[in-house]
């Protein structure tokens, strides 16, 4: 799960790990005060959201007075803030952090993310702070390090040290960037986290090593160990579909076409999108509705996939393996008549039962066809929303 | 011949007493697999479905039975000390089906793998299956047909979908196995695609890859090296976008990397054929054994 900066930067604190003051604030009469309180002659207005790129979007800006903090914040608050990572849609900036400004004499980068490959703690350094990583690893790969830390062995004064003279820096700030990084592989493993990345980590004049920005994306899998995590929820930068499909057990996300699926099975559902693709249409979402396809999850399903006004057609593609396909049936016929469903829909199960199942489609007398195959499916109901 | 599991493989299911458990060890027995054991912590000396006896521990069981298999069903907070429990007692095959395990507790699971001579199948995956002999896990029976084709998938009902074709193709599988959906497994493609190279029964491999991560170019590489069975290969998620998570915790594409389109121009250029849809897995098969 995603969080905000201001809490990455709470979880950092709380592991020993300094960051520059700041004030959480949600109206532009907070950030006059905010300014006024933090006694740093400048602040920088920086935009809570959850996506990065928020510098070149508008989204992080200095003041050098109350007033010019003020004014900031009132066009950043209720401002639809378009990033590279924030798709064209935007996402409005509902808060922003007020944070003192410091004196930078180097720029670093710096994460740790899960190596799956070697089933370790992988730590990513580079001296060119502040610039994307994605791009550094493009144009000039030799400088970033990347070093693979097991957890059996755990991270060690080698370790430091071969990050130390990668980032060029002498051994009088051995102590304090040891201290750093240890600080921080503590946090990574102990918060469950599956990436933390600090771009830029300054050395500020008085050679201090601050994280001046810092994202932390949590392991959603380990929030039975962390019920904290649950205050960090912030629904407000979720779909709202996705977040009512994740309330009712359903994994939905959001596209951009307008065939809305309904499928078992995540490797399943995404196949089920490349298929309507190959037949020239594009799917409205990806939705797994999991082992259960009772006729509750399904019209929960349908209720998510008909708010999505783009739809024009569902197919419904099940695997019936343990559950029985007339059942599935019986439970999608119910479900569209409970809603008053009228969008055509494309049914393909198949399985245990599957021709019984075929019959009460066909004999639903609902706008339903009956597909053979999942090409088959695929092939009508993209025929159909093409008309 | 198949691999991992056979008629003669003894079975052992952690968490038989739990309503998945449960469920799925019945199917289990009906399907003729040899469960011996059951283990649920507090429930030692009961008897599952009144036959399969049931242990507080591994090593309980160990005193009376032979265990060459164990199905993990402990839920996810409790999973990776099964699994470890399992790796301690020296059994020889593990197959989690567990969902949602946090990936700090699968690195250390994986670093105590690594160290011993246990393979680990999952977790989050259906399981493993030899048509007609051994079924592990979750996946329907039925649908599976004793034949000549080895499967290999990071997804569950998309493997189905496969077999299915396969089976209704008259090829028939060897032995299919779900590797799981998670970012960190037991037991990636590679040592499997060689025990099907090694495997007689097995003619040719069927390989279900996802978005996220590097497992499948990895694979196609151990492929055009040093397998001369023919692979058929399928990649699901053309269509995902970047950075969202997929259902799967391992499907997702970050930094423009682990991309279907990416994945699929490493595998064909590696000599693994293509289905293009998950429709012509069937089909691709045949052709590539030349039956059609």
């Amino acid at each position: 799960m995603d969080i905000h900066e201001y809490q990455a930067k709470e979880i950092l604190n709380k592991h020993g790990i300094k960051t520059l003051g700041s004030i959480l604030c949600h109206s532009p009469e907070e950030v006059y005060r905010a300014y006024q309180t933090l006694l740093s002659p400048i602040v920088v207005v920086k935009a809570q959201v959850h996506a990065g790129g928020r510098g070149k979007g508008g989204g992080v800006k200095i003041a050098k007075s109350g007033d010019e903090a003020r004014s900031i914040a009132e066009k950043m608050l209720g401002m639809t803030l378009v990033t590279a990572q924030t798709g064209k849609e935007g996402k409005i900036v509902r808060k922003v952090l007020v944070e003192s400004g410091a004196q930078i004499s180097k720029e670093f980068y710096l994460s740790l993310t899960v190596d799956r490959k070697n089933a370790a703690v992988a730590f990513v350094v580079s001296a060119e702070g502040g610039m994307e990583i994605e791009e550094v690893s493009k144009s000039h790969p030799e400088k970033i390090l990347t070093i693979s830390i097991k957890p059996f062995h755990g991270l060690r004064s080698h370790h430091v040290l071969k990050i130390l003279l990668f980032l060029g820096l002498d051994k009088t700030f051995l102590g304090d960037l040891s201290g750093l990084l240890f600080h921080l592989y503590d946090a990574f493993i102990r918060e469950d986290m599956s990436m933390l990345e600090i771009n830029p980590l300054i050395l500020t004049s008085s050679n201090e090593f601050i994280p001046l920005d810092a994202k932390i994306i949590l392991d959603d899998n380990s929030i039975f160990r962390h019920p904290y995590f649950n205050d960090y929820i912030d629904e407000g930068e979720e779909n709202p579909l996705e977040v009512k499909a994740k309330n009712a057990g359903l994994n939905y996300i959001k596209l951009d076409g307008n065939v809305g699926c309904m499928v078992n099975g995540a490797g399943l559902a995404m196949a089920t999108m490349d298929t309507i693709k190959e037949f020239g249409a594009s799917p409205a979402n990806f939705l797994d509705v999991g082992g259960t396809a009772d006729s509750k999850r399904v019209e929960t399903a349908f209720n998510i996939l008909l708010s999505d006004k783009k739809v024009k057609g569902i197919f419904i593609n099940i695997f019936g393996g343990i559950v029985k396909c007339d059942m599935v049936a019986e439970g999608v016929v119910t479900a569209a008549k409970n809603i008053g469903l009228t969008l055509p829909v494309v049914v393909r199960l198949e399985g245990t039962n599957a021709e019984e199942a075929a019959r009460l489609i066909e004999n639903s007398g609902m706008n339903f066809i009956v597909g053979r195959s999942l090409a088959d499916g695929a092939k009508k109901i993209s025929e159909i929303v093409k008309k | 011949m198949s691999i991992l599991v056979n008629k003669n493989t003894n079975v052992l299911v952690q968490g038989i007493t739990g309503k998945e458990g449960s469920f799925h060890a019945t199917k289990c027995l009906e399907y003729g697999t040899k469960i011996v054991a059951g283990v649920t912590p507090f429930k030692g000396g009961s008897r599952f479905n009144n036959s399969v006896p049931v242990y507080n521990t591994i090593d309980e069981a160990k005193k009376t039975h032979r265990i060459d298999a164990t199905m993990v069903f402990v839920p996810a907070g409790f999973a990776a000390s099964g699994i470890i429990e399992a790796i301690e007692a020296e059994i020889p095959l593990i197959v989690c089906i567990t969902e949602g395990i946090p990936v700090m507790d699968m690195l250390n699971v994986k670093a105590a793998l690594n160290s011993s001579n246990s393979i680990m199948i999952g977790p989050n995956c259906p399981g493993v299956i030899t048509a007609d002999e051994c079924k592990i896990g979750i996946m329907p029976g039925f649908i599976h047909k004793k034949g000549k084709i080895g499967v290999l998938s990071r997804s569950g009902t998309l493997t189905y979908e496969a077999v299915d074709q396969l089976t209704k193709a008259g090829l028939g599988e060897t032995t299919c196995i779900g590797i799981g959906g998670d970012p960190i497994i037991g037991t990636p493609f590679i040592p499997l695609l060689k025990m099907f190279e090694d495997d007689p029964e097995t003619s040719a491999v069927v390989m279900i890859g996802e978005i996220g991560g590097t497992a499948e170019e990895e694979a196609s590489e151990f492929i055009k090296k040093n397998m001369k069975k023919p692979v058929i290969g399928f990649i699901a998620g053309k269509t995902a976008p970047e950075g969202k998570r997929m259902g799967h915790a391992g499907a997702i594409i970050s930094g423009g990397k682990g991309t279907a389109s990416d994945k699929l121009k490493t595998l064909e250029k590696n000599g693994v054929y293509i289905a293009d849809n998950p429709s012509v897995i069937g089909d691709t098969a045949k052709k590539a054994l030349k039956l059609s």
